[in-house]
């Protein structure tokens, strides 16, 4: 089935939040933020903007009815700075007038001094001097001092992760409305409606319920938009609940990327120990995570990271520390993988390290280092393994053989161009690891025309959950999916969300959907049982028809509707749904955190310019484990996004600060992603159908994040090619692997 | 007053000529399809379509409508998203539907204008649907689904023959049926109106808008403004005798278009590509590439080894100076107020050697590390006399003075390319910023320099530098 969003997107008809219908009366908003990274606050001057023709208020901390607090896992993040600033960009006042040029006008006005602080950019330093966000957290198994005297070999040595900038293509944004009974209505480009809420009331100082949020799209998310969409709506709030007027802020571009966090950069050390056939014994690894200068969602992030720092590979020995580190960066926050990718890195270049010294191909020892059902992971979770699966599948769909031979005959006849080669398995978590999250609720109407209304708490950003939550009804009724229709995700029609993240929304609200469908179901077959005089257990819906065992009757949908409808059946629900078996126990760091796992494996092949630097991703070349995809053209969009983002990631997306705090790539200009120039000339999906039952809905795997860490393949892939060409490389371990690191790599003494 | 047609309705209004077209489409006509992404013409969500006639045929642009100011839309065919639906999904967006190419759906209107576009082209091979796409940022989907649907329409397109172009795509469902009368329109308009937007004083003259849009948006709207491209030009690029002119407001699409530079460049497609997007070439202009003095300007570079010359004009006067003198200091020119490009000389040299090479992050369509262009005089294997320049690497634009002297006069060979680049380190001065460190950026251009060689001597021995 097609994504049903296509149809308004296609045509430009799809109503984001700055395509909102503006009510007369609206104020228009735009944050001030801090201009030095850390800095005592010395004076505040607003004059010369609040004198600005238009200028209607400009607030401060001061005007807070609540308190200035907006930190969701640590209460260390006021909305506004009050006596000293963090971050550059940290958000110092905010200007609301008659248009938004005014408004822009203003904050130019601003002038805050400042008595200069310390800056740390670099969480190396940070952890030294003892600033962290949150007290360290080590995941352990076996005993790796042991293992390691054991082992025949044993490498170490560092790996780095850059931060990567969301990009979504809208810019993040609020636009707040007033509401009598001191009530507000705010539209979010958020993923986390809850978190707005929220924290909205805590600043406002007024209950939840006095605050209706609504979503109906994101253009675009990946993380950016589930923490961090908060501040903005609570600017528009505070002001509309100040002003009473309709207030409204979608950031420019610059101001976003100025102003919003990234994924966190990581610096870790590994030591890695084998034993004579390449089995992996033991393994030690320290994340220092850059956090930036308050929590945000990095703590939970840290922790996927050490859930996921032996990849998709089975070691019985393992200590993972994890700290995160307080810098004056601008706070960094959840992005597609959520910490995941960055752990699965360093194991990544601890195995290619140990491949280079021994004189093997990394997938020698990746191969028989993969997960086997029953293995046990270093937080404690026995696995139902796909690993091995997957990578024979690969092998046996895309003769890689054959591929090494060619990269071979090429690189031994070609002096200025080097190809390269890569594998990489994955293995992710499905579930919330905080195990609370893991709940949803769905609300459902049927109508007395027959037409269905489906509400959830899961926000439609592209990854097509809308069209997902529609199959779920559909089928669960047997109804045409013309007859659905799915609404925005509205914090008065289903409560307490969990954001739209960690690849489970559309288990968690697909499952809600579920259970308020068959309840539903389970009344209408007991009122048609009773029309038709039949036993309940032999009525079902086909296609809008009611059957009796597997004989159609005359009573076709709309008519069993209406006919409920007038003996006051109840025709709506509220499902709710929590994943059953999931559990954590924080203190000792083991249980049983993930309802599933999903596995795949990709290879690689790119070709490097070795007198410019440059370089071509030619294949990438995947196997990966849906389960039993419900949708396989947005399965399929899934995976090739999120390789794609890997890639970037991995290669021409640099996040550049200066020593003093300031972000260097700040425009599309400075910071580039993928164009459809350097998407990979070819990505060929085989989908692997695991059989095994799981807790997915309708056995369809989660897919949104896996699939980012195929792009982590690109960077080892590059890596050989550079060795290829010099085989005394410099070259370490360092992402992205620009054009500007390959060339050094190449050519650097 | 600006008049125009916006999709299907005659536009008049009184706004200030610097707005840009995409606050006019989205907050005072409420065309809500245009999207903003970046407002710096980076990602072509805002993209529109902009018709014009180019001789007596109608013809239509691809641009992004953040950098467009409204004045350059007077007496012009302006098409956004709702101006090519049709009944249900055109055969553009059905391509895209049955692809899965669509998934948040912010950029999606702008891909969908810009391959729409491709309905008013000569050629339309798949290839042509990338190129046509290629100023269009899509952070979803990781383009292969986009591919493939531009693969479908670039099939649909195979059967065109002969037929006239807006015919076939009105008959195939590619753009409306209303695009059949807009010709007689658009020439009955252009007829009532004065095409110039005639300003007493300017403060900025302003030519496709490209860079001081993106530096100035916000406030370029209250100046006083004089159009450059509004003017009616017949001969954007002639030849006359030994030279070529090319008037300032030439775009790069004109360039790329010109059958005189692509007979003098036989590897100018190669070039154009590394340049800008589709949507960006076809608004910003040569003479503004080397105004911006930009020390990484493409054109610059481009423009120094050949050795060209600038003519400007302060509306009274012209005088003609080496675009070599033209850079004075970082963003310094030697250009008095009042005064503007006229047109750029060069002399056409189809017999000597040429080659403009750029590295940047990302290799397409992003502004270089460091680029640089080589223009040789040759006798047999002997350099009559060598220009090289190089940007990126000092506050301006640079003409590799040194090097270009020392080559000069010598034959070629793998240790004269060695001695040229040591010449050239010491002529250069980088800075470490986000588009690279100076240690990469002395690299790269010892690099480019071995490239310009290997490419403009492939049976030399030269291939297996250190």
């Amino acid at each position: 089935m097609h994504n049903i969003d296509s149809y308004s997107h296609l045509r430009g008809e799809s109503i984001y939040l700055d395509d909102i219908p503006e009510l007369s009366g609206t104020l228009y908003g735009a944050a001030f933020g801090s201009n030095v990274a850390h800095g005592k606050i010395t004076n505040l001057d607003l004059e010369a903007a609040q004198n600005l023709p238009g200028v209607v208020r400009i607030f401060t901390y001061k005007d807070i009815p609540g308190e200035n607090q907006i930190g969701g896992i640590v209460p260390d993040e006021p909305l506004f700075a009050e006596d000293k600033v963090d971050f550059e960009g940290m958000p110092v006042a905010f200007v609301v007038a008659e248009s938004k040029k005014i408004a822009q006008k203003a904050v130019k006005l601003i002038k805050l001094s400042t008595e200069p602080l310390e800056i740390i950019t670099c969480p190396r330093k940070a952890k030294e001097i003892g600033s962290l966000i949150v007290p360290p957290r080590t995941f352990k198994t076996g005993n790796t001092e042991d293992a390691f005297r054991k082992c025949k070999y044993i490498f170490e040595g560092i790996a780095e992760t850059n931060g990567q900038e969301h990009l979504y293509i809208e810019t993040q944004g609020a636009y707040s409305i007033p509401a009598e009974n001191n009530s507000i209505k705010v539209y979010s480009s958020t993923q986390g409606p809850t978190a707005v809420q929220r924290h909205m009331a805590a600043v406002l100082g007024i209950p939840m319920h006095r605050i209706e949020v609504d979503v109906t799209r994101l253009g675009g998310g990946f993380g950016g938009k589930e923490d961090q969409a908060t501040v903005w709506a609570i600017l528009c709030a505070l002001a509309t609940h100040h002003l009473k007027r309709p207030v409204k802020y979608s950031l420019d571009r610059m101001e976003d990327m100025r102003m919003s966090g990234k994924r966190n950069p990581y610096t870790s050390d590994y030591k890695i120990g084998l034993d004579e056939n390449l089995k992996i014994l033991s393994y030690e690894v320290s994340f220092y995570q850059n956090a930036g200068a308050t929590a945000d969602l990095s703590p939970a992030v840290l922790e996927r990271s050490l859930f996921h720092c032996t990849n998709a590979y089975y070691v019985p020995n393992v200590v993972a520390t994890a700290y995160s580190c307080r810098t004056n960066l601008i706070p960094n926050t959840a992005f597609r993988g959520f910490g995941g990718p960055q752990g699965m890195f360093v194991i990544e270049s601890a195995i290619a390290k140990a491949a280079e010294e021994l004189g093997v191909n990394a997938w020698e020892i990746q191969r028989v280092n993969l997960l086997k059902t029953n293995d046990e992971m270093v937080y404690g979770q026995k696995v139902v393994s796909e690993a091995i699966s997957c990578w024979d599948k690969l092998d046996e769909e895309f003769d890689p053989q054959n591929i090494h031979n060619d990269v071979a005959i090429f690189n031994a006849s070609n002096h200025l161009f080097k190809k390269g080669i890569s594998y990489m398995p994955i293995c992710f978590g499905i579930s919330f690891t905080k195990i609370l999250m893991n709940q949803a609720r769905a609300l459902v109407h049927i109508y007395m025309d027959g037409s269905i209304n489906v509400t959830t708490g899961a926000i439609e950003m592209g990854q097509g959950v809308n069209t997902k939550m529609l199959q779920v009804a559909a089928k669960t009724f047997s109804v045409n999916a013309g007859k659905i229709k799915v609404s925005s995700t509205n914090t008065y029609k289903i409560a307490n969300t969990s954001p739209s993240a960690a690849s489970a929304t559309a288990d968690l609200n697909g499952r809600a959907v579920q259970v308020a469908c068959e309840a539903i179901l389970t009344r209408l077959k007991t009122f048609a049982a009773k029309l038709l005089s039949e036993n309940e257990n032999r009525i079902s819906i086909r296609d809008e028809v009611v059957y009796v065992k597997d004989s159609m009757t005359d009573l076709k949908w709309n008519d069993l509707i209406i006919q409920a409808y007038l003996q006051r059946i109840n025709l709506s629900e509220h499902g709710h749904y929590a994943t059953p078996v999931v559990n954590f126990d924080p203190s000792i760091e083991k249980g049983h955190p993930f309802a599933y796992h999903v596995f795949g494996t990709a290879l690689t092949v790119v070709k490097l310019d070795c007198l410019r630097g440059t370089y071509e991703i030619e294949a990438v070349k995947v196997v990966h484990d849906f389960g039993t995809s419900m949708n396989t053209i947005i399965d399929k969009g899934q995976i090739e996004g999120g390789i794609v983002q890997g890639i970037g990631w991995m290669t021409m997306e640099e996040i550049v600060y200066d020593n003093n705090g300031k972000l260097r790539s700040n425009a599309l200009s400075t910071y580039k992603v993928p164009d459809i120039y350097s998407a990979p000339k070819l990505i060929d999906i085989v989908f692997y159908k695991s059989e095994a039952e799981n807790l997915a809905i309708f056995n369809s795997k989660a897919v949104g994040e896996p699939p980012l860490m195929y792009g982590i393949g690109t960077y080892f892939a590059l890596r050989n090619a550079v060795k290829a060409f010099n085989p005394e490389s410099k070259i370490g371990f360092s992402s992205p692997l620009t054009p500007e690191k390959a060339l050094l790599g190449l050519y650097k003494k | 007053m600006i008049q125009f047609i916006l999709n299907e309705r005659l536009i008049q209004t009184e706004v200030s000529p610097g707005m840009t077209l995409l606050d006019f489409i989205r907050y005072e006509k409420h065309l809500t399809g245009t999207k903003i992404g970046c407002r710096e013409g980076d990602c072509g969500a805002c993209t529109i379509l902009v018709g014009d006639f180019l001789n007596d045929e109608i013809n239509y642009s691809s641009v992004t409508s953040c950098l467009m100011a409204i004045g350059n839309a007077h007496g012009k065919h302006i098409v956004t998203i709702e101006g090519l639906n049709i009944e249900g999904l055109n055969a553009v967006q059905n391509a895209f539907a049955e692809e899965g190419a669509t998934q948040c759906g912010f950029c999606t209107p702008g891909f969908i204008v810009s391959l729409c576009g491709l309905s008013f082209k000569d050629s339309q091979s798949f290839s042509d649907a990338i190129d046509a796409m290629n100023g269009n940022i899509c952070r979803c989907t990781g383009y292969k689904s986009i591919e493939r649907a531009g693969e479908k329409v670039a099939e649909i397109f195979t059967k065109r023959g002969s037929s006239d172009k807006i015919d076939f795509a009105v008959n195939n469902k590619i753009i409306p049926a209303y695009f059949q009368n807009i010709s007689a329109w658009l020439k009955k308009l252009q007829s009532e109106i004065k095409r110039e937007i005639f300003t007493e004083a300017p403060e900025v003259i302003l030519s496709g808008g490209t860079d001081i849009y993106v530096q100035q948006h916000d406030t370029i709207d209250e100046k006083q403004i004089s159009f450059i491209s509004g003017r009616k030009l017949s001969n954007l690029i002639e030849r006359n005798g030994e030279y070529c002119y090319i008037s300032a407001a030439a775009t790069v699409t004109d360039i790329a278009n010109s059958k005189i530079i692509q007979k003098t460049f036989p590897e100018l497609s190669h070039y154009i590509k590394l340049v800008s997007s589709t949507q960006i070439r076809n608004m910003a202009t040569l003479a503004g590439n080397f105004v911006n003095a930009s020390p990484i300007g493409d054109f610059s570079i481009f423009f120094l080894a050949l050795d060209a010359s600038i003519v400007l004009t302060d509306g009274n006067s012209e005088r003609e100076i080496p675009l070599r003198n033209f850079y004075l200091g970082y963003k310094i020119l030697d250009k008095r107020p009042g005064e503007h490009i006229l047109k750029i000389k060069f002399r056409l040299s189809e017999d000597e050697l040429f080659n403009f090479e750029k590295v940047s992050k990302r290799t397409n369509l992003d502004i270089a590390s460091v680029n640089s262009a080589i223009h040789l005089k040759m006798d047999e294997q002997d350099i009559v006399e060598a220009s090289i320049s190089a940007g990126g690497v000092g506050p301006v634009p640079k003409f590799l003075e040194k090097t270009s002297a020392f080559l000069s006069g010598k034959k070629v060979s793998a240790s004269l390319i060695d001695s040229a680049i040591k010449i050239a380190d010491d002529e250069i001065s980088p800075i470490s910023d986000a588009r690279g460190t100076e240690e990469y950026k002395r690299l790269l251009l010892s690099q480019l320099i071995k490239a310009h060689f290997i490419k403009l001597f492939p049976n030399l021995p030269l291939q297996k530098f250190s």
